[in-house]
């Protein structure tokens, strides 16, 4: 069994919480106590039906004004898939909780209202979701019940959004007409609509495939940790611990120390359990090599004839997540890349991108909170790079202020 | 050219995931330490943490905030547990803070020593001046919980603020922090009751008795069997019986409940935790019950 993590982006009112709390409950990831908590609030506040946003909204104050802030994760699981999702709230000011719970995804789910079509609020989902690299992208037009399951409707809201979506680079998209209120094509499909022939929506789930979007071709190491027993046993024992962020790793592999250029052999691949003959995202090991380099945390080992970027100056996308500070050039900011922290310098705003009509503004000054925009970055000392599209490990970064400590940027190098 | 679809299972997905932030933290940190109370949760982490480190021994001490009402079988683990892996191990006692005057006891038939455990942390963090602090807590367990970031952040007073979190994007965690302030880490976070269970079972961990069927006296209160002990106040009209039980969570004996079960094996168990509609804390604990906040408002204060 393996896991897919998939984030859901759409507002109460497309029906985001009864899709996710049917998965749930159909999947019996909803227990009986937690169920009674939200029928008596529900009862309590003389709502008709049962809320089911009040299971994901786990805030007092999201409860209080009816809003959902923060993402937050949910489990169920198949005999077929663990699934992990992240919940997203939609509003334009949460932009910064959908690029989060998007970083991580294999796959969005973005969910459409049958009756009132591709909004500005989808097309900004469906943007967040292409930026961030999501590999599979579902379009879920809910509330087909309230269009008398029409097909020309469907159809009608699957090329709006097809057309869109070719501007964005989309890769695996998928439509899938439903009734999340009904449980149409949710977990199983749908009697009212014959003329869809595609899958329920959780079949999609559980037999998209995910195997293959994991980089496995370009060999990336960067070392988090360095492992020295000083015991007895394991005297000279010295072993550079990591999660492998791409590539497949094999004993007796050239490999090549960054930013040395060093080559070197793997002597052996180590875990707590033995050694492997070979490792491979998001495989967690310790590799020992052949020749005594000097290897630190926050250096790599790639292929010699394989390497990333080896960088100072980067351009990438930035989302801006700070509420009160603004991005803007002469900036001066931590960066974390991989292992890898150093400082780094706002040397230029090339524009800044509105999420709603992908326009760019190239007489931006700054960025505000939630805004996206293409900057170049200095860096203290050389990252090793690859483009975010080729790599989401090698190409992603975080960006803290040095003054408050918060997290206030993700980066996506292009 | 490639063998095989190269497919991770899920049990592989998440003890990687929980290695590479146990490994970031030793990377980062000056002075972390490990929560390790005897539960299966800590069971599990700790077991990752050994993983982790291998050969060399895990680079940081375990901590135990002992409220004194503890099941003795657990306390019997922890210390085997301990001496097992040779590390060094932190008792924090709530006992102490009530000497101390740091806190007071509660009384009466409910008086329970679970939220006055909070203070004892706090001071064994400030004490021990420990900058990041391994907790077993998993999103799953509660909906505060599972809104809380990995790396969660901590003011020099202990407290958590939901509304102002840090984005967690990848698998990058920021580690910056001030003199005073820590970061509490869930290393579990993604992993569910039956994850940790499954784990249990594929690595063979031992663990303690109390969570297989056993006859136990015990009585029954709010719908909850709470076990005969010496800490525990019983009123008259709550009579003893004797009974086949096991327990679902461990904490302390004054606020955690057994549940009618026959499962004597981890198998047995898995078995009946895939077939319970009652989520884990539903079941046995009294303290999430207090309020629909009760977990968030305690988190505030800097609970677990």
């Amino acid at each position: 069994m393996d896991i897919l993590r998939f984030a859901t982006a759409g507002s109460v009112d497309d029906g985001k919480s009864t899709l996710i709390g049917r998965l749930l409950f159909d999947s019996k990831a909803i227990f009986e106590d937690q169920l009674e908590a939200v029928e008596r609030t529900s009862r309590d506040r003389g709502t008709e039906y049962t809320d089911l946003s009040l299971l994901t909204d786990g805030l007092r104050a999201e409860r209080e004004q009816g809003i959902t802030i923060d993402v937050a994760y949910r489990y169920f699981a198949t005999p077929k898939r663990k699934f992990i999702i992240a919940d997203t709230p939609g509003h334009i000011q949460y932009t910064r909780n959908m690029v989060t719970g998007a970083s991580t995804a294999d796959l969005a789910i973005i969910l459409i209202d049958a009756r009132k079509g591709v909004l500005e609020q989808s097309r900004r989902h469906a943007f967040l979701t292409t930026l961030l690299r999501v590999p599979h992208l579902v379009l879920a037009v809910n509330k087909m019940d309230l269009v008398d399951y029409s097909e020309e409707r469907f159809e009608e809201i699957r090329e709006e959004f097809t057309q869109f979506a070719s501007k964005l680079n989309a890769s695996d998209l998928t439509f899938i007409p439903i009734s999340a209120l009904h449980g149409d094509n949710v977990v199983s499909r749908s009697e009212s609509m014959p003329w869809y022939q595609g899958p329920s929506l959780l079949h999609h789930l559980e037999h998209v495939h995910i195997a293959s979007d994991r980089n496995l071709v370009d060999v990336r190491f960067p070392v988090q940790y360095v492992i020295r027993p000083h015991k007895t046993e394991f005297h000279d024992y010295r072993g550079y611990a990591g999660q492998v962020a791409g590539g497949v790793l094999k004993p007796g592999d050239d490999v090549m120390h960054l930013p040395s250029g060093l080559t070197t052999k793997i002597a052996s691949i180590d875990t707590f359990d033995g050694p492997v003959t070979e490792a491979f995202p998001p495989m967690s090991v310790t590799l020992r090599l052949e020749d005594d380099i000097d290897i630190s945390r926050g250096d790599m080992i790639c292929r010699p004839n394989n390497q990333p970027q080896v960088a100072q100056e980067v351009d990438a996308m930035i989302c801006w997540m700070a509420d009160t500070v603004k991005l803007s050039p002469r900036a001066k900011l931590t960066i974390k890349h991989t292992t890898r922290t150093a400082r780094a310098l706002v040397k230029d705003l090339h524009y800044r991108l509105d999420v709603n009509t992908l326009h760019r503004d190239e007489t931006a000054t700054s960025l505000s909170l939630n805004e996206i925009g293409r900057v170049s970055l200095r860096i203290t000392q050389p990252l090793f790079v690859d483009d975010y599209a080729r790599n989401r490990q090698t190409g992603g970064f975080i960006l803290i202020d040095e003054a408050t400590n918060g997290t206030v940027g993700a980066g996506m190098i292009l | 050219m490639l063998q095989h679809d190269y497919t991770t299972s899920q049990l592989d997905v998440l003890e990687a995931e929980a290695i590479h932030i146990m490994r970031e933290v030793a990377a980062e940190f000056e002075r972390p330490c490990l929560l390790f109370s005897g539960g299966k949760d800590s069971i599990v982490m700790l077991r990752v943490a050994e993983k982790a480190f291998w050969p060399a021994p895990i680079p940081f001490p375990l901590m135990h905030v002992d409220t004194g009402h503890n099941f003795p079988e657990v306390i019997d683990y922890r210390d085997r547990r301990s001496a097992e892996l040779g590390a060094r191990l932190v008792v924090a006692s709530v006992q102490d803070s009530i000497d101390a005057g740091r806190v007071v006891e509660e009384t009466g038939r409910r008086a329970s020593r679970n939220r006055l455990q909070t203070t004892t942390l706090l001071d064994a963090i400030e004490e021990h001046e420990f900058d990041a602090v391994f907790g077993g807590a998993r999103r799953d367990e509660e909906k505060a919980r599972a809104k809380e970031r990995v790396f969660s952040f901590r003011d020099d007073f202990g407290q958590w603020d939901p509304k102002n979190q840090r984005p967690e994007l990848w698998n990058l965690y920021n580690a910056k922090i001030r003199k005073g302030e820590h970061i509490r880490v869930f290393p579990l976070s993604n992993w569910t009751e039956l994850d940790v269970w499954d784990y249990i079972r594929r690595e063979g961990i031992e663990i303690p008795s109390i969570y297989f069927a056993h006859t136990r006296s015990v009585f029954e209160r709010d719908g909850m069997l709470l076990p005969d002990a010496d800490v525990v106040q019983r009123g008259d009209d709550e009579p003893l019986f004797e009974s086949l039980v096991r327990y679902r969570t461990v904490g302390d004996m004054t606020c955690t409940g057994a549940v009618s079960s026959s499962a004597a094996t981890v198998d047995e168990i898995i078995a009946e935790i895939a077939a319970t509609r009652i989520t884990e804390r539903g079941a046995t604990r009294a303290d999430d019950r207090a309020s629909e906040a009760a977990m968030e408002d305690r988190k505030k204060e800097g609970y677990f």
